[in-house]
């Protein structure tokens, strides 16, 4: 699996499609691909964590699986579910047919219990997937599920295999590149951090921020990149309930674009705030220290 | 260090293990293995990959950055080249902060860092162990933390998932269990040696009152709580006021005073009003029953005034009680002449806390301690 070279290579690679990972998060991204093993991502939300599967899937040409994680998330979400519908189909046609009795019975049942009625789920997608290149298996927000799915979860990373009792073994011939990402409601078990490749996404530093969003937005003028990007930093210092993320960042100056607004200045952010604060307590908190103070520090940026 | 053969790059890999772990970090074996199979990816050129490459594979939490940074500053130095040597040291006198109980941190340093400053001059004297915490002056609350460092938290053990999860299937005997149970007559020693030696200490969360009855002594709590988060693992601090904070990370930097700074930043209403009960309930919606709080000691440190409904945090008080291992409640105000627990608040939580002590000096935090490995 040679997708690189170098962590050079893996950010290179990841901003040809628009995503601008630190150092650290390209070096561990390089190291899950280079070693085969997960990647785990912590951090706050909208830093950008999702997005790192969604890249790397658009990079490597891999199909993205994706599997949300909420609570009581189960095997027949997760991994497989037979198709009893189609199943019992199967077995009233038999039936009429003669077949259900006698010699056939045997080979009846195993014709139930074949792949054509095995609905496959992320996981299982994953490990048996056929040909390169390998696809991109997605967990997000795995501190939803609970601990034995994620013990579930560790011995499928650890062996790259799944066993569906009626079929027999699944074993991935191209493992899957696996990113899972959490938002730390809960500590993730120690076994399975220590599977994966561990990164903790911080928002980005200020120009970082400012290469994101002229990245992502079109026609907003470097001037307002800039304000946004200084203005959402302060903003995530104020302890409020959500801070914004990398998102937010966008969405702001892209409906900031939209007015064609000329400058951030207080009457305009005022009026767009909602964009980037989804919290009316939020906003109000803004707006009691000051949103003249916040622009202004701007200028000093 | 450039060019080195396999022996040594194993020896300098053990010796960086073996210093993260006397700085108090939980190095597992199986994770040194990997950092040294990154080393292998990355090569020895310069300091960065090798630094990204241990923070991927030995570091599993953002509080654990702070000790990472400071040990491989003071280890690294001497294992890469002169240049790049340079750069590091700069690293280290930002980071570098020793704590009282680590002698892992850079050895050489001469400079002396505050700490070792604030180790000499304080002198544990019993009339500091007993002055309550409402009289302290600054200089006070700053030899404290050294007191409160040394106190050892530590909780009790967990029982291994194993039985947790036999436990589970009681009632419902489902295709997952099935598939998990045929996967593991396969499955690779590895898992089922993690499985069994995963007895862990259970995880801490103090939820801290900062309203402003509680500011004499959330000053030193919050304090005590910074001790107990950069000291061991799977510790969670939030702060309860008008709203919920969490403020772990906050704590999580070195320097007490700047952690201190930040978890008071942090919380907008600090020695405002409380609203116990509700905030209570948003804990454990949006942390504890999903999952933080299961099987965890849970300590309350609030002198329990509350104006809200005494049924409301009667009842969020339930719900916490029924997922986590032990609930403490700490109250400075029980030590107080004739103290009973009178606030319609305190009376409504006592039925469901199992243990109820007081909070008001250092020594009743030791007595804190004891019940929180109980
Ligand atoms: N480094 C980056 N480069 C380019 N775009 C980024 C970067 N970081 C974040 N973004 C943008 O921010 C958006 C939000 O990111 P994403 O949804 O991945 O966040 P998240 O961390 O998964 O959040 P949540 O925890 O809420 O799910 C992405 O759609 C992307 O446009
Ligand atoms: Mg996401």
């Amino acid at each position: 699996m040679t997708y690189t070279h170098s962590v050079d290579d893996v950010r290179c690679g990841l901003e040809a499609h628009d995503y601008l990972p630190d150092d650290g998060l390209a070096t561990a991204i390089f190291l899950a691909l280079e070693l085969q093993r997960p990647l785990l991502l912590e951090g706050e939300p909208g830093v950008g964590k999702t997005e790192v599967a969604k890249t790397l899937a658009r990079w490597t040409g891999g199909d993205l699986l994706r599997l949300q994680c909420y609570e009581g998330i189960d095997v027949t979400q997760a991994v497989y579910e037979w198709d009893y519908s189609r199943q019992l189909l199967h077995l009233r046609t038999a039936e009429a047919t003669g077949r259900a009795t006698g010699v056939d019975a045997d080979e009846l049942e195993s014709e139930l219990y074949s792949e054509r009625f095995l609905v496959k789920r992320p996981l299982l997608q994953a490990i048996a997937y056929g040909q390169p290149p390998a696809p991109v298996l997605l967990i997000d927000e795995i501190d939803r599920a609970d601990d034995e799915f994620e013990a579930f979860l560790l011995e499928v990373l650890s062996e790259y295999a799944i066993t569906v009792p009626e079929l027999g073994r699944f074993h991935a011939d191209v493992p899957p590149i696996v990113v899972i990402t959490s938002n730390r409601t809960r500590d993730v078990h120690d076994a399975l951090k220590r599977r994966c490749l561990y990164h903790w996404v911080d928002h980005p530093d200020f120009d970082r921020e400012v290469a994101i969003i002229s990245r992502r937005t079109d026609g907003v003028s470097d001037a307002i990149i800039d304000q946004v990007a200084s203005a959402v930093a302060q903003f995530r210092q104020l302890g409020l309930y959500k801070p914004p993320g990398v998102a937010e960042s966008i969405d702001w100056a892209s409906s900031l674009g939209r007015l064609g607004a000329a400058a951030l200045d207080v009457e305009t952010a005022e009026a767009t705030i909602g964009a980037v604060l989804k919290y009316r307590e939020d906003q109000q908190r803004v707006r009691e220290y000051g949103l003249a103070k916040l622009l202004e520090a701007d200028s000093n940026v | 260090m450039v060019e080195v053969d396999a022996t040594h790059l194993d020896r300098i890999v053990a010796g960086f293990a073996a210093a993260l772990r006397t700085a108090g970090l939980d190095v597992p074996v199986g994770s040194v293995v990997t950092f040294r199979q990154a080393l292998g990816v990355v090569g020895l050129a310069a300091w960065h990959p090798v630094y990204w490459a241990g923070r991927a594979t030995l570091v599993h939490r953002p509080e654990d950055t702070a000790l990472f940074d400071d040990t491989f500053a003071a280890y690294w130095h001497d294992q890469l080249r002169p240049d790049v040597a340079m750069e590091m040291s700069e690293h280290e006198l930002t980071m570098a902060l020793d704590t009282g109980d680590d002698e892992a941190a850079t050895p050489d340093d001469a400079e002396g860092t505050q700490e070792v400053d604030l180790v000499l001059r304080w002198s544990p004297t019993e009339v500091l162990r007993h002055k309550d915490f409402s009289l302290f002056t600054l200089e006070e609350l700053v030899e404290a933390q050294t007191l409160m460092r040394q106190l050892k938290l530590a909780t009790s053990v967990r029982p291994s998932r194993r039985q947790r999860r036999a436990r589970h299937e009681r009632g419902r005997l489902d295709i997952r269990h099935t598939v998990q149970r045929a996967l593991r007559t396969e499955g690779e020693p590895l898992i089922r040696a993690s499985t069994v030696q995963s007895e862990q200490p259970r995880r801490l969360i103090l939820l801290i009152d900062v309203s402003g009855s509680m500011e004499p002594y959330a000053r030193a709590l919050l304090r005590f709580a910074h001790a107990a988060v950069v000291s061991r693992r799977r510790v969670e601090a939030f702060a309860l006021g008008t709203r919920l904070t969490r403020i772990t990370r906050e704590l999580s930097s070195r320097d007490p005073d700047d952690a201190f700074a930040a978890a008071t930043g942090a919380v907008e209403d600090w020695s405002g009003g409380t609203r116990l009960g509700p905030v209570l309930r948003e804990f454990n919606d949006e942390w504890g029953v999903r999952g933080m709080a299961r099987g965890a000691v849970v300590v309350v440190l609030s002198d329990g005034w509350d104006r809200g409904d005494p049924a409301v945090l009667a009842e969020q008080m339930q719900r916490l009680a029924r997922v986590a291992h032990h609930v403490v409640w700490v109250n400075p105000l029980k030590a107080t002449e004739g103290y009973e627990p009178l606030a319609a608040g305190m009376a409504a939580a006592l039925p469901f806390v199992d243990r109820f002590i007081e909070g008001h000096n250092i020594a009743s935090l030791e007595a804190l301690v004891a019940a929180v490995a109980a």
